[in-house]
């Protein structure tokens, strides 16, 4: 195993769940390595959202295995069997992975810069002093330095998403999850929280993005991966997928998106 | 400037002189009422029945006070056992436990169907119910302390339990409804990060739970105030309780219940100032909060405006 090429960040293997009698996931089969970027795609019910949430256990699969960093989510491997996790060390492992959300869900009773520094104080359980100045580095990477002490209801839906981005990236994580990052917000702010995920990218962080933003897919993503009716149809590099699909379920999408 | 009658204005000009309403109707309505406030008041001022160089001999007396230590006592230590053991009770509510889940439904539905005067009598009377009190371990002979009820609890314990495992039932729903108000969205970035269950309670739910909180909880303390005066019924030693045993013996009635009444009065008008203070401090970054909903103030405003 330790002389392998390095191990994938994210390894699903055959992840299934349902809501009741619904079935969300039908059995999905995807890596995620370190450094890549993934883009999710395909239609709304598709089941993107829920897998991305399966991979910080905010929601339990039903099957398969879902491995980060070779662990399972939510469980520990012993004597071949998966025991489930306390809530306290299903924590500590959310805490190396970030998550970006749709609809922003910064605390809106602290400002940007104690949104940012939240994670740490609490969780890791640093100083305030300490993590003050790099809550400001962060906030200056997403463009904000100067918001530092607005309240989120004082910010655009760009703003808070870009503080949003920094409050993930202060706990320094191995994996950041995006769900729909820039669903919300309005057409001209779309940009300005893509060119942060862009520098993300640049930078080397492994991303899982699920988007409908198929401009950002092709030109950042390395793998392009389109999902229908919870399973992944087809996978590959986005030029492929995206602009010359083979599948025609993802034809369908981009031909109605596009 | 003003243009004569007859003269038409130059409909361009920016500057055109602006006739407020009159309102005559709310004008008359406001004499009418003032007229029957004005009448009722010098009638009972004027009564002779109502004696008040009796309100004034007790309105300031030592024994006023004790009682007025006794009933803020009351109502702050029953405000706190409320409080806190509302959130324990809120949050077995919440729980994912369905033992924990059933017995705080109980506990509540108990205690908000019953009405608090039955409550209090039965804590004055527990003595009667339960003679000894003994602590040890459930369904064994092991005790580890006993003592009598009636000297463990005196007339003022027994109405401050009353008073405050009611008030638990009450701030459990009130906390409850907090809880739930908030977005679960906050909930999810508060796991994403990485904190624990009970970390995401106290750093990211609870404090924007109270400001759906405080309002109520506001209410609920100047409730917990005037309902002090129900411990009468166990002589609870409070305000009420003194100023009935001097009436008992005096008969004067109505001149100490007004005596009561002034002090009542004064209690609830100070405890407005720092439910104002708290509502404002929760209510910080969601917009909008930072008015103060004060109609006099907004009202007063208004008319130096319009001077």
């Amino acid at each position: 195993m330790s002389s392998a090429p390095p191990a994938p960040v994210i390894d699903a293997r055959g992840v299934t769940k349902s809501f009741g009698t619904n079935t969300v996931l039908r059995g999905i089969d995807l890596e995620v390595h370190p450094g890549q970027v993934v883009c999710l795609l395909g239609p709304s019910g598709s089941g993107k959202s829920t897998f991305l949430r399966c991979v910080n256990h905010l929601e339990r699969i039903d099957g398969g295995r879902l491995l980060v960093d070779g662990q399972d989510v939510g469980y520990e491997l012993r004597h071949g069997k998966l025991y489930e996790l306390t809530e306290r060390r299903i924590a500590r492992r959310r805490a190396e992975i970030g998550m970006v959300f749709q609809r922003f869900n910064l605390f809106p009773h602290r400002t940007a810069l104690e949104n940012v520094v939240e994670g740490p104080v609490v969780v890791r359980r640093r100083s305030r002093a300490q993590v003050l100045e790099r809550g400001r580095e962060l906030l200056d990477r997403v463009g904000l330095a100067d918001r530092a002490s607005a309240y989120p209801s004082q910010l655009s839906g760009g703003q808070q998403q870009r503080v949003a981005i920094a409050r993930a990236l202060a706990m320094e994580p191995r994996l950041l999850l995006f769900d729909e990052p820039t669903s919300a917000l309005d057409p001209e702010l779309v940009g300005e929280v893509l060119d942060v995920m862009r520098d993300l990218a640049r930078d080397g962080m492994t991303m899982l993005v699920v988007t409908h933003e198929v401009g950002f897919a092709r030109e950042v993503a390395d793998v392009a991966a389109f999902m229908a009716d919870g399973v992944i149809v087809e996978t590959g590099p986005p030029r492929q997928v995206l602009d010359d699909p083979q599948h025609e379920r993802t034809q369908s999408f981009l031909a109605r998106v596009l | 400037m003003t243009p004569a009658p007859g003269v038409t204005a130059d409909p361009a000009d920016p500057a055109l002189p602006v006739v407020p309403l009159r309102h005559r109707g709310r004008f008359v309505a406001g004499l009418i009422v003032l007229v029957l406030t004005a009448s009722f008041l010098v009638n009972v001022a004027g009564n002779p029945n109502l004696d008040w160089p009796t309100v004034g001999e007790y309105l300031f007396a030592p024994l006023t006070f004790r009682g007025l230590v006794v009933t803020l006592w009351l109502t702050f230590a029953g405000m706190a056992i409320g409080i806190v053991g509302g959130v324990v009770v809120a949050v077995m509510r919440l729980s994912a436990n369905p033992v924990l889940r059933t017995v705080a439904g109980l506990y509540v539905w108990v205690f908000r169907g019953t009405p608090i005067l039955i409550q209090i009598i039965f804590w004055g009377f527990l003595g009667a119910f339960v003679p000894t009190i003994t602590l040890g371990i459930p369904f064994t002979d092991v005790v580890l302390y006993s003592a009598q009820t009636s000297t463990l609890i005196p007339a003022t314990v027994a109405a401050l339990l009353a008073l405050g495992l009611n008030e638990i039932a009450y701030g459990s729903e009130i906390v409850r409804a907090g809880i739930q108000a908030v977005d679960h969205g906050q909930t999810e970035a508060a796991k994403s990060l990485g904190m624990t269950p009970a970390q995401t309670l106290r750093r990211v739910v609870l404090p924007q739970a109270m400001r759906v909180i405080v309002p109520p909880m506001g209410n609920e303390t100047l409730t917990m105030l005037k309902t002090t005066a129900l411990v009468s019924v166990i002589a609870g030693q409070d305000l009420l309780s003194n100023l009935q045993a001097v009436y008992a013996q005096n008969f004067k009635v109505i001149p100490l219940l007004i005596v009561a009444s002034i002090w009542f009065l004064v209690l609830t008008t100070l405890f407005t100032i720092p439910q104002r203070r708290l509502e404002q401090r929760f209510g910080r970054g969601v917009a909008g909060s930072a008015v103060a909903r004060r109609p006099f103030a907004r009202a007063l405003e208004t008319w130096k405006a319009r001077r």
